[in-house]
């Protein structure tokens, strides 16, 4: 196998692993969170409503976390194994987010342990309540950690390149890269969203197939008006980001909205196709991608003619990026229609049709992850650490990796057949209907 | 003390924290499902699960613990030990991950077959012989470098006598370590019939385990000279190991005090590694690498140390708290307490 082959195949593990890694990487730093907000409205609410949500929520919480764990060891052994060159440069300047990343986990998974097993030890909830402050703080680090990673390789600083030799080198200004705040506010704020949407549409799901339980219709509520939030949170941040990018990596955005020519007054194109270089049926808003990028309908913006032709990014991320935004706006609206309408008691909102839209938000926020990261990656291309170091030099020279995909793709599978099955099978034996009922003879059991 | 000396104690610490509470893991899975075949699974299975249930996500940070730190330290390993580790670190994870995610398919979601006790069972074998496989390469002689890059012989690799030693002493270990602490804890679980099995296990495994260790150290006077003359210099931390054996099987021999029994045997294991570990000194790997030329600059040590020691500022406490709640709970450990969520 020649090295352009290795390069391919690492690319493509890579890519599977990751895409793989995040859906369960996504919901392992959301859910904490979410399992915190209902706990703590059912102690303040006296509702046990609330808390048995808390309860069944990480219930299912922790299968998906034990995924999350050995797909994120898997690609943290990757990154070694696959990108031995990039390993070394990068290792010099970027390895203190990623070792604290391995605390931030460490201490996730010993109170995540402590909370699941002490479920009804304490007389006050509240104490218990306490034990999960950990998991979720640990939870959102870690992704704060390895974001912090990702925005140094698509801005790179804190180090000097002299005739090929690192020098000057400053942990903490690499950390603390241009990219780091928007990326990592991004990437939390839409882990809780999508977290927030998957449950909503898991409880829509259930009022569907014929539960008429209160309890589904308040974790319906709640789960939206958390959504709502953070979807809210995403766009801002979003158009934080594209300002960002204007600034430091001026050709993804170029190659995202199909900017070819730098100029004045740029407009957005949403949608379209490609054709021969020329975009055809896409939807043009006048002066609107300089206001994305620089907050002023009348500014520059680069195009990618400033760029020599190998150093830009395919031009396909148009599509991702436009899927992303599209799904984004797409859950605001449907979250807000729902929040307001729960309000105002708009009937409509409890109809099967838009229980339906809320059911199939959840796998969609979860595409848009999916667009994100890939738009993340493929837009950074040909660099893997922008302007240093080129895909393709960082690989490894070992001719085992097309071996290597088959053997993961495997693994993959069964994990992804072991959770599902185990989910649907562990909440259809035990319906909350079931477990209710259950609870209320054990509460009478403890009177007599 | 040097850098480069504080970098690589502190990973060699984690990694020997990885290979006890792994060992105890492994072992536990082993001897679970060994016991089913012979059809004596009540007797195990209680004690085993209630110590494992909290802490199966703990074994696992060890170990990232362990590569995620080399690489920040030691950068150059990323590119020697990732060109040439990628099949079995590969093979390494992919039986991790599946032993990892069944543990939590079959505790907590209720997935109960026998194929997936005997699935754990025997993976918690696979992967310490697949990880071990790493410290025989590190003694050199299966890696050479050209201009081209680096390349594994396989065929060497595989026909080396010390490789099959290291992965016999790897698998002794393991459950020799995981019999001596299950003792233990059933015996603390007042879990007489269990006590009773596991010590039976501990003795009979204590033999390889010590044979195998001193055969290692003989197979290495011809595999890497070099080394093996370090080994001889640091003898007497080895004596000072056996003396720790010898005490451990004294008192499961004569059934008595067997907390001081698990505490002799991580006293045995901390030493020999550690005198492993000196006598490998500098070499990270035979002869291309050693802890000098493959360190990172000095801001990042810096860094990182100050990182490791707030990390672990807050790990100590939670551990601590971890281990008083269920290792320590005497309610916890007799089964009179399950609050699973």
């Amino acid at each position: 196998m020649g090295n352009e082959e290795s390069v391919f195949f690492s690319r493509v593990l890579t890519e599977l692993t990751l895409s793989f890694h995040i859906i369960y990487a996504t919901i392992g730093v959301g859910i904490p969170l979410m399992i915190m907000i209902a706990q703590w409205v059912g102690i303040k609410k006296q509702d046990e409503h609330y808390i048995l949500l808390a309860r069944r929520w990480t219930r299912g919480f922790v299968i998906t976390v034990a995924v999350g764990v050995v797909t994120g060891t898997a690609i943290g052994l990757q990154l070694s194994l696959l990108w031995p060159n990039f390993m070394e440069l990068a290792g010099n300047v970027i390895a203190l987010p990623l070792f604290m990343e391995t605390f931030a986990f460490f201490f996730e998974a010993i109170f995540l342990g402590i909370y699941l097993y002490t479920w009804d030890r304490f007389e006050n909830q509240k104490k218990h309540l306490l034990l999960l402050i950990p998991v979720a703080i640990g939870a959102s680090f870690s992704a704060v950690f390895i974001t912090i990673v990702n925005a140094f390789m698509n801005a790179p600083q804190g180090f000097d390149l002299v005739n090929g030799e690192l020098v000057n080198i400053n942990p903490i200004l690499a950390m603390f890269n241009p990219a780091m705040p928007t990326k990592v506010a991004h990437v939390l704020a839409t882990a809780y969203m999508t977290s927030a949407f998957i449950l909503a549409s898991i409880g829509a799901y259930r009022l569907l197939k014929g539960s008429d339980h209160i309890y589904h219709k308040k974790a319906l509520l709640l789960t939206m008006k958390i959504g709502l939030v953070f979807s809210i949170a995403a766009a801002v941040i979003g158009d934080f980001s594209g300002k960002y990018l204007a600034e430091y990596q001026p050709e993804k955005l170029a190659a995202a909205e199909w900017h070819f020519e730098t100029h004045e007054g740029a407009p957005l194109m949403l949608y379209g196709i490609l054709d021969d270089g020329e975009v055809k049926y896409a939807i043009k808003i006048p002066y609107a991608l300089s206001i994305l990028a620089h907050s002023d309908p009348n500014a520059e913006v680069i195009g990618l003619d400033q760029f020599k032709e190998d150093e830009i990014p395919p031009l396909y991320i148009h599509y991702l990026f436009d899927g992303m935004v599209t799904i984004g706006i797409w859950m605001t609206l449907l979250s807000l229609v729902y929040v307001v309408g729960a309000w105002l008691k708009w009937s409509f909102i409890r109809t099967r049709w838009y229980r339906w839209l809320i059911v199939l938000g959840g796998p969609l926020s979860m595409v848009a992850i999916e667009l994100g990261w890939w738009f993340a990656e493929v837009g950074r291309q040909p660099w893997i650490l922008r302007g240093i170091m080129r895909t393709e030099e960082a690989a490894t020279t070992s001719g085992q990796v097309d071996m290597m995909l088959i053997l993961f793709a495997g693994l993959y599978l069964i994990l992804a057949i072991g959770s599902v099955v185990v989910l649907t099978r562990m909440f259809r034996k035990n319906p909350v209907e079931q477990e209710l009922a259950d609870r209320e003879l054990e509460k009478e059991g403890d009177k007599r | 003390m040097t850098l480069e000396i504080i970098g690589i104690s502190v990973l060699w610490l984690f990694l020997f924290g990885y290979v006890i509470v792994a060992s105890i893991d492994f072992g536990a899975g082993f001897f679970n499902a060994y016991s089913l075949f012979r059809g004596k699974q009540h007797i195990l299975t209680r004690i085993i699960q209630r110590y494992l249930s909290p802490v199966w996500e703990v074994t696992n940070v060890f170990l990232v613990f362990f590569f995620v730190g080399i690489v920040g330290f030691f950068p150059k390993t990323a590119y020697y030990y990732g060109t040439i580790l990628l099949v079995p670190a590969s093979i390494g994870v992919v039986l991790l991950a599946i032993r990892g995610a069944y543990y939590a398919f079959t505790t907590y979601g209720g997935l109960k077959h026998k194929r997936y006790t005997y699935l754990y069972g025997l993976s918690g074998l696979f992967i310490p012989a697949s990880l071990s496989i790493v410290l025989t390469i590190s003694e050199g002689g299966f890696v050479t470098e050209t201009a081209s890059g680096i390349q594994l012989d396989y065929w060497a690799l595989f026909t080396s006598p010390l490789t099959w030693s290291i992965v016999v002493l790897s698998l002794a270990a393991v459950l020799y370590i995981s019999a001596v602490f299950l003792t233990w804890y059933a015996n603390k679980a007042q879990d007489e019939p269990a006590a009773e099995l596991l010590r039976k296990y501990a003795l009979i495994w204590s033999v390889p385990t010590i044979v195998t260790a001193t055969g290692i150290i003989i197979e290495l006077k011809d595999h890497n000279p070099e080394h093996y003359s370090r080994l001889i210099d640091v003898w007497w931390m080895f004596a000072l190991s056996f003396i720790l054996f010898a005490g451990t099987v004294y008192l499961i021999g004569k059934r008595k005090a067997y907390g001081v029994a698990f505490g002799l045997l991580t006293g045995q294991f901390l030493i020999a590694f550690f005198a492993y570990g000196i006598s490998h000194y500098p070499y990270l790997l035979y002869p291309y690498l050693t802890i000098y030329d493959s360190f990172t600059n000095e801001a990042m040590a810096i860094a990182l140390i100050i990182a490791f020691i707030a990390g672990l500022g807050l790990l100590l406490p939670s551990l601590y708290l971890l281990l008083k709640l269920f290792l320590f709970n005497k309610d916890y450990v007799q089964g009179k307490r399950d609050d699973h969520a």
